[in-house]
């Protein structure tokens, strides 16, 4: 019940948010960051509960008895349809990482949105309880029916509260995720019919599909409708064209949202299902997502490179972070994936942040344009210092999270081909460029001295230095996101090699 | 014919015996108020009715097969039929205009929908394709203002009246190939002819699907949809998508199934291309609409290219049956939904139909604007919708039956239209300058019921499911 219930929290706590609206324009605000921080401190209680987090006993798969958590409850039974979530290391530590980013959304948005404020926090937090739902909805139905209903308040979001391009952004966004989906939906659809034909039940449930017998070519056409729904979102090279429009119209919450969170459902399905679901159509496809990857690296980079909008230059560059998320995906090695799961969540506070410095810098300059920018440092210390350790946090500066996470995925790697190891390397020469780059055309160089601008607050400073401390920890003492996740990969890897009778 | 049989047609009964009420009335002492109770206490004995005769489902006469398959569908119609009724008092209710005469059209097309959906012979399907077209035009063309309406009727009348010629040029071929009318007889002879003389049944049931296929306005006979659809009052226009189409869908479904077309490789080569036309070409065309109801025109024909797909894999009773129940129930709810609240929205203000007059409709009137949403949505198939479900048993019926261009078709047509219903939606959340909140809970009943009956079939499907499947 524990999940249903974050989920309802969030649902519920959207309802009131929007109707609090009515006591006055500032309410909403609060309101919404109480509802997160309530479903926040729920999920901690809950957790003291669960059996030990760091347990040496694999996550079984195909077994619910050896997750954290299972939850079942009729709703369809007529298609073998249920209301399945479960939860293990993985999942857990995106649900926490999502409530954290939610509160940071909500805070990030504390006085930027004018209009309808009721209404957005509302939409921020059914956002949040999609993404909540895609991350422990176990039944294949459910989770594609969580991955489709979060797209709405998102594209509320950007529709309403976006900038100057908003209906363009928020329609491409919608479709390119809608469209992918629909092939997604096909393949689930598929996968059903098949596994009804083999066993006369019908069933979504992810347990039970898993060992669905079916031709290696029809494996081989269903993993890939579910490659492509992922990887649009995630997003892989070359399904990436509608995160930059889409990131730079958003509203500061948006894109928090979008880049801390969204984008790990895309790798999250990839590691839950398109690899365990078709383990061998997964293993011949593997070389060409590894491509896929690296190509996203060094391509997002250069992208990125070449950028004057502030947050399209960010947006570039979580094209390249996630490449590295592909590569570790499909590495399918201990390594490697400890690196993938590492760096969604690393990528997921390097990325919030930055966006949220690049809002603070919308509400005050009016403009991204690095161009019109430039010495900001002299005129807000703190807004420089802080955008200083996310920059050099986001180029993968060793002790912080992201070094850990690429580093990890780069050894994984090696061990599976040296010669795109080396491709992937390059991302992070190019990185480290333009998050410099980035870095001297907005806080230095010379100052404008006319500027009246207010540095970063209390408020922001505490945001702030949450995810400042999360990076340290991450990069300093991996240790305890390393043992939450082992647990799950080893499972998963186990499971796939007995599938397979290799390595990916 | 026996009293049972009677009790198998009370449907029917009723709904001519309202009919003839109407008409004393009119003649007795005209009074516009009194005829739109007549109508809703005789549509609502219908319903009624269509409950009662369930339990003497059977054939009456060689002509109409009284089955709760056709029960449940003609009680959906009368539903369909009720909301065009609510609907049309508010739309009509400030001009002087008479129009006792518009409630009693409504019941006479109603009635050959209702024969439409239980005929088992080529002759009643002619009678009431006919009776319920007949009585269309004058409803389209009732509004006394205005030459839109009379453009849309003459339209829709002289290319409805080469569509029967045609349908009946295709009876007299598949007469002349098989010696039957009833489509049990063709179904028994179905093979037999076919190995005999296949060049006539290919020309007969190619006519019967030009003809049937101008009816449900599939491409390529879809010409006259989206300004039939725009020029007909609104609430008309509601009836035209939802009753006359659907009964037409159920009449082609049940010649279908039990003339056993589906053994005419020909015929089905011929509707798969029907098919992926109306699916890609409903859906482009929608793209660049910028009237609502010319919109819905054009998504309509999409939707039936859907609704083709499911008839293409449909040999009997299962799952293929059940896709079209819930799809075609899933579609004329979400139809009426929608139409519920441009009646509101739009009156009968050609200008106010334009997607720019729905700008700012969230904040203008959140409840309309919320209505209409769920109902675009639906129609996208996003899940928690009706329109998710009915979509979920398409795909699923032509996974089952290994239909890949039309499955292709269907995905990609759906991805197309998220443009176009997005596309309303953007406009209606649109923040205006000023906000002027209007109020007022005029009609507000109606669309509240119609929408959340959308979010309840998709949301929680499990009792409809099972309704359907023990028809």
């Amino acid at each position: 019940m524990l999940m249903i219930n974050l989920i309802l929290i969030l649902l519920v706590g959207g309802l009131l948010a929007m109707l609090s609206e009515r006591f006055g324009s500032q309410v909403p605000r609060r309101v919404a960051l109480a509802v997160v921080l309530i479903d926040l401190a729920y999920l901690l209680v809950s957790l003291s509960g669960l059996p030990e987090l760091t347990g040496l006993q694999a996550t079984v798969p195909g077994d619910p008895q050896t997750w954290l958590m299972h939850y079942r409850a009729e709703w369809i039974p007529a298609f073998g349809i249920s209301f399945e979530f479960a939860l293990d290391g993985i999942s857990l530590m995106m649900v926490l990482l999502t409530l954290v980013l939610g509160a940071v959304a909500v805070s990030s948005s504390w006085t930027d949105v004018t209009i309808k404020r009721g209404f957005f926090e509302a939409n921020l937090l059914w956002t949040l309880a999609g993404v909540l739902g895609v991350f422990m909805a176990l039944d294949l139905f459910l989770f594609f029916l969580f991955w489709e209903v979060m797209l709405i308040p998102m594209y509320f979001l950007i529709a309403i509260w976006g900038h100057e391009q908003r209906a363009y952004a928020a329609m491409k966004f919608f479709i390119f995720t809608q469209a992918s989906g629909l092939l997604m939906l096909v393949s689930v659809l598929c996968l059903a019919t098949i596994h009804q034909g083999n066993t006369g039940i019908w069933s979504f449930s992810y347990f039970d599909l898993l060992n669905t017998q079916m031709a290696a070519q029809t494996a081989y056409w269903l993993m890939l409708g579910f490659f492509v729904a992922f990887v649009v979102k995630l997003p892989g090279f070359p399904f990436h064209t509608w995160l930059p429009d889409a990131h730079t119209q958003a509203p500061t919450a948006g894109s928090v949202i979008l880049a801390g969170v969204l984008l790990k459902t895309g790798a999250y399905g990839l590691i839950r299902f398109a690899v365990p679901l078709f383990p061998q159509a997964s293993m011949e496809f593997a070389p060409i997502a590894l491509w896929l990857g690296a190509a996203g690296v060094v391509y997002g980079a250069v992208l990125a490179f070449a950028q004057t909008d502030f947050k399209r230059l960010i947006a570039y560059s979580s094209v390249s972070h996630m490449g590295f998320v592909l590569l570790g995906v499909y590495a399918w090695n201990q390594l490697a994936l400890q690196g993938a799961v590492m760096q969604m969540v690393a990528h997921g506070f390097s990325t919030a942040a930055l966006f949220m410095i690049a809002g603070s810098l919308q509400e005050r300059l009016h403009t991204r344009d690095m161009r019109e920018m430039g010495g900001l440092w002299h005129n807000m210390p703190r807004m420089g210092a802080v955008a200083m350790f996310f920059i050099v946090a986001s180029l993968g500066l060793p002790g912080l999270g992201n070094f850990v996470a690429e580093f990890l995925v780069l050894l994984g790697l090696f061990q599976v081909d040296r010669w795109l190891t080396v491709v992937a390397a390059l991302g992070l020469i190019t990185g480290a460029a333009y998050s410099l780059l980035l870095m001297q055309r907005s806080f230095q160089g010379e100052p404008d001295e006319s500027r009246q601008l207010t540095d970063f607050g209390t408020r922001e400073m505490l945001t702030m230095a949450l995810m400042m401390v999360a990076l340290i920890v991450l990069g300093l003492y991996p240790q305890p996101v390393l043992d939450m996740a082992q647990p799950v990969l080893e499972g998963l890897l186990q499971f796939s090699l007995t599938v397979t009778g290799g390595p990916l | 014919m026996n009293l049972s049989q009677m009790q198998a047609l009370m449907p029917l009964l009723i709904l001519s015996l309202t009919a003839v009420a109407l008409m004393i009335q009119a003649s007795i002492k005209p009074d516009q108020a009194v005829a739109w109770v007549i109508t809703a206490i005789g549509l609502v004995l219908t319903i009624w009715g269509a409950n009662y005769a369930r339990d003497y489902s059977q054939s009456v006469t060689i002509l109409l097969d009284v089955d709760p398959w056709g029960l449940f569908f003609s009680s959906l119609m009368v539903v369909a039929a009720l909301v065009t009724l609510i609907l049309s008092r508010d739309s009509f209710a400030n001009e002087g205009q008479r129009k006792e005469e518009y409630y009693l059209l409504l019941v006479l097309s109603l009635l050959g929908a209702l024969v439409l959906i239980q005929s088992s012979h080529m002759v009643s399907l002619l009678l009431g394709m006919e009776l319920m077209g007949v009585a269309l035009y004058v409803m389209i063309a009732f509004p006394e203002k205005g030459e839109l309406p009379v453009e849309a009727a003459i339209k829709y009348l002289v290319l409805s009246a080469c569509a029967s010629a045609i349908l009946l040029y295709g009876f007299a071929l598949l007469y002349a190939a098989t010696g039957e009318l009833s489509y049990a007889g063709l179904g028994a002879k179905a093979g037999a002819a076919y190995a005999q003389n296949p060049l006539l049944i290919m020309a007969g049931t190619g006519m019967v699907i030009s003809g049937i296929g101008f009816k449900l306005s599939l491409v390529p006979f879809h010409m006259w949809t989206p300004d039939v659809y725009q020029g007909a009052p609104t609430p008309v226009t509601g009836f035209l998508a939802t009753v006359s189409k659907g009964a037409v869908f159920v009449a082609l479904t049940r010649m279908y199934l039990d003339g056993q077309l589906y053994q005419y490789p020909s015929l089905i080569s011929a509707l798969v291309v029907i098919a992926i036309a109306s699916m890609l070409i409903g859906n482009l065309l929608a793209l660049r609409q910028n009237n609502i109801k010319r919109l819905l025109a054009y998504s309509s024909i999409a939707h039936f290219g859907y609704l083709l797909v499911v008839l293409i894999a449909l040999t009997g009773k299962g799952l293929a049956s059940d896709a079209v129940t819930y799809y075609l129930t899933a579609y004329v709810v979400t139809s009426l939904a929608a139409f519920a609240v441009i009646a509101r929205v739009s009156g009968e203000d050609a200008t106010q139909c334009q997607i720019s007059a729905y700008e700012g409709l969230f904040w203008r009137d959140k409840f309309q604007a919320t209505c209409l949403t769920v109902a675009l949505l639906s129609l996208a198939g996003i899940p928690l919708t009706a329109g998710f479900i009915g979509k979920f048993y398409v795909i699923t019926v032509g996974l089952q039956s290994s239909l890949w261009a039309l499955l292709a078709a269907v995905v990609v047509g759906s991805a197309i239209a998220i443009y176009y219903y997005l596309r309303i939606i953007f406009a209606m959340s649109k923040v205006p300058a000023e906000t002027v909140e209007q109020s007022g809970y005029s009609g507000r009943v109606l669309a509240l019921l119609l929408t959340l009956l959308v979010l309840a079939l998709g949301s929680w499907p499990e009792p409809f499911i099972n309704y359907a499947t023990s028809l």
